[in-house]
């Protein structure tokens, strides 16, 4: 399946992706409107010190160790991409205790927040990929898929 | 055609029909549950009394599951005999069921000491099943004043679900802390602060000594009056089915990292086992909702013929109460690092150059890095440690591990 892949080496740490991911998830369609005078809540996040950035989103992992352990059955994982069910959620946070990558977070109402790929949102493929300047976030199939 | 019998309904046991079905689209299973309804959260129950869940959406992998996975349901139905050499199980009205393959996921129920007087209280309850929560829901108004016996997670999640339906909430417990098992000297007191400042009663380091109606005579010599009453002492693990069989038993049933128990074709998977915990390598039970589901995916796996493994059990929570959300895990013995506010904590511990446990209060972002620690046993020598004490995040594990988790499929 195609994912969200990073090439450290060419983040810029701008920060794109994540005013990217905060818009495609706001269900507005004006970035401005969207994004403006309010503090955002993007489902990537750029990582690092000075001098080595990259960003960080779900895995998606093949053997989801979040699905495996949510309390409430609000994750699951559909044809490969782990999703979240808003309304199933109780925001207990165990997903946030298991994720090995720090990529599951506490969303503004309380309930858990993730990467879904944006397959729902309105651009329809990750808009951290698609936004990226330096391509540093990719989203496609990689070969190792298969092994 | 196989076929796979599974007793339980619960997170272990609706693992296993996924386990089963990943190998297997075409043998026969029949689920058997003693619960009413099955295939739901269990956890849930108190946020179902809180108003954060509703019946509707408490099913736990969809209401069409059993349809889905072809799965035959059997509900209200005990499991009472098991005979392993004529492979078949009996069940309560008598009827039998052959198998090729069990797992059983039985699950745990609840416990008490023997109180004196306690049959003299009109309205008490247990904590664990969604009848218990529908039936504390019918006994409790706002005129109830609730005594839960018992400060661990169960009656203090029981305690936050009722505080806003109920008069008042006390909740006694022999151990001087709350959270006693998961918590600290250090983090405890938090926790406590907390919830008696969003109105719960506490009486810590105090039990009941004797029940007279409604009114229970504490050790401390104080009585507590009260409507209801909800005994949240512990659970135990239901194993008489195999024990029964001759299968090995301890505290649970005795099973290994396939899930296999002792008995030829039974395996055995949830809060009704015993395995080795891992930061410890001490045998107990992990009664955890993420244990159940991972040994009963990798136990159907087996029974489907495969080789599944499941070796990193380890204790571990999340939990909120009234917004104060707190994370453990593994084993809380050799603190490394330790920062303690008057709203939260984060603490680490280490023992042998692995991460072996943390608790976190307030703050809990990113915390599966630090659990990822103690799963994978980790050599806390090959990463930056302090950084990664001070802030969870991928950057003291190295470009080479980043290039593989961010570069790679996982």
């Amino acid at each position: 399946m195609k994912r969200v892949y990073v090439n450290e080496q060419w983040c810029l740490g701008c920060h794109l992706c994540e005013y990217n991911c905060a818009f495609a998830n706001s269900g507005e369609r004006d970035m401005v409107k969207a994004l403006k005078g309010r503090a955002i809540r993007p489902r990537i996040r750029v990582e690092g010190d000075g001098e080595i950035t990259y960003a960080v989103s779900c895995r998606h992992c093949r053997e989801p160790l979040c699905v495996r352990s949510c309390i409430s059955g609000a994750l699951s994982a559909e044809n490969g991409t782990v999703r979240i069910d808003h309304d199933k959620c109780v925001g207990c946070l165990t997903c946030v205790l298991v994720c090995p990558y720090g990529a599951v977070q506490p969303g503004p109402d309380g309930a858990a927040m993730k990467c879904e790929l944006c397959l729902a949102n309105a651009c329809g493929e990750p808009a951290c990929a698609a936004g990226c300047p330096n391509r540093a976030i990719v989203y496609e199939e990689r070969e190792e898929e298969t092994a | 055609m196989k076929e796979y019998v599974i007793i339980g309904g619960g997170a272990a046991g609706v693992s296993c029909v996924e386990g089963i079905r990943s190998r297997d689209p075409e043998g026969k299973i029949t689920l058997v549950s003693a619960e009413p309804v099955s295939n739901y959260g269990r956890p849930l129950i108190s946020y179902y009394l809180e108003g954060k869940t509703g019946l509707d959406r408490m099913s736990w992998r969809g209401a069409d599951f059993y349809e889905r996975m072809r799965v035959d349901a059997l509900h209200g139905v005990r499991a009472e005999r098991l005979d392993p050499e004529a492979r078949r199980v009996t069940l309560s009205g008598g009827a039998e069921l052959p198998y090729d393959a069990l797992c059983v996921c039985a699950g745990s129920d609840p416990f008490s000491p023997r109180f004196e007087g306690i049959e003299t209280v009109e309205k008490r309850f247990s904590f664990t099943t969604l009848a218990d929560a529908l039936a504390l829901e019918q006994a409790v108004d706002g005129d109830t004043r609730v005594l839960i016996v018992g400060a661990g997670f169960i009656g203090l999640k029981c305690a936050e679900g009722l505080r806003d339906r109920a008069k008042s909430v006390t909740v006694c417990d022999l151990a001087p802390r709350a959270m006693s098992a998961s918590l600290d000297g250090d983090s405890s007191p938090i926790l406590e602060r907390h919830l008696e400042k969003c109105g719960i009663r506490l009486m810590l380091g105090n039990t009941v000594t004797r029940f007279d109606g409604g009114t229970a005579l504490m050790q401390s010599g104080d009585t507590v009056g009260f409507d209801v009453l909800v005994i949240a002492i512990g659970v135990r693990p239901n194993t008489s089915l195999v024990s029964d069989a001759g299968g090995a038993v301890g505290r649970g049933i005795t099973v290994n990292e396939k899930m296999e128990t002792s008995l030829p074709r039974v395996w055995a998977a949830g809060d009704c086992t015993e395995s080795r915990e891992l930061t410890t390598g001490e045998t107990g039970v992990l009664a955890i909702l993420p244990n159940a589901s991972m040994q009963g995916r990798c136990a159907g796996t087996n029974m489907a013929g495969g080789d599944a493994v499941f070796d990193k059990g380890i204790r571990m929570n999340s939990i909120g109460f009234f917004g104060l959300h707190i994370m453990s895990a593994g084993s809380c013995t050799d603190p490394v690092f330790t920062q303690v506010t008057e709203t939260g904590c984060k603490k680490l511990f280490a023992r042998d150059g692995v991460l072996t446990g943390f608790i976190l209060m307030g703050d809990v972002s990113r915390a599966g890095i630090y659990t990822s620690l103690i799963r994978e046993r980790t050599p806390l020598d090959t990463i930056d440690f302090d950084a990664v004490c001070r802030e969870p995040s991928l950057l003291p594990f190295g470009r080479a591990y980043r290039a593989k988790k961010l570069g790679g499929a996982v």
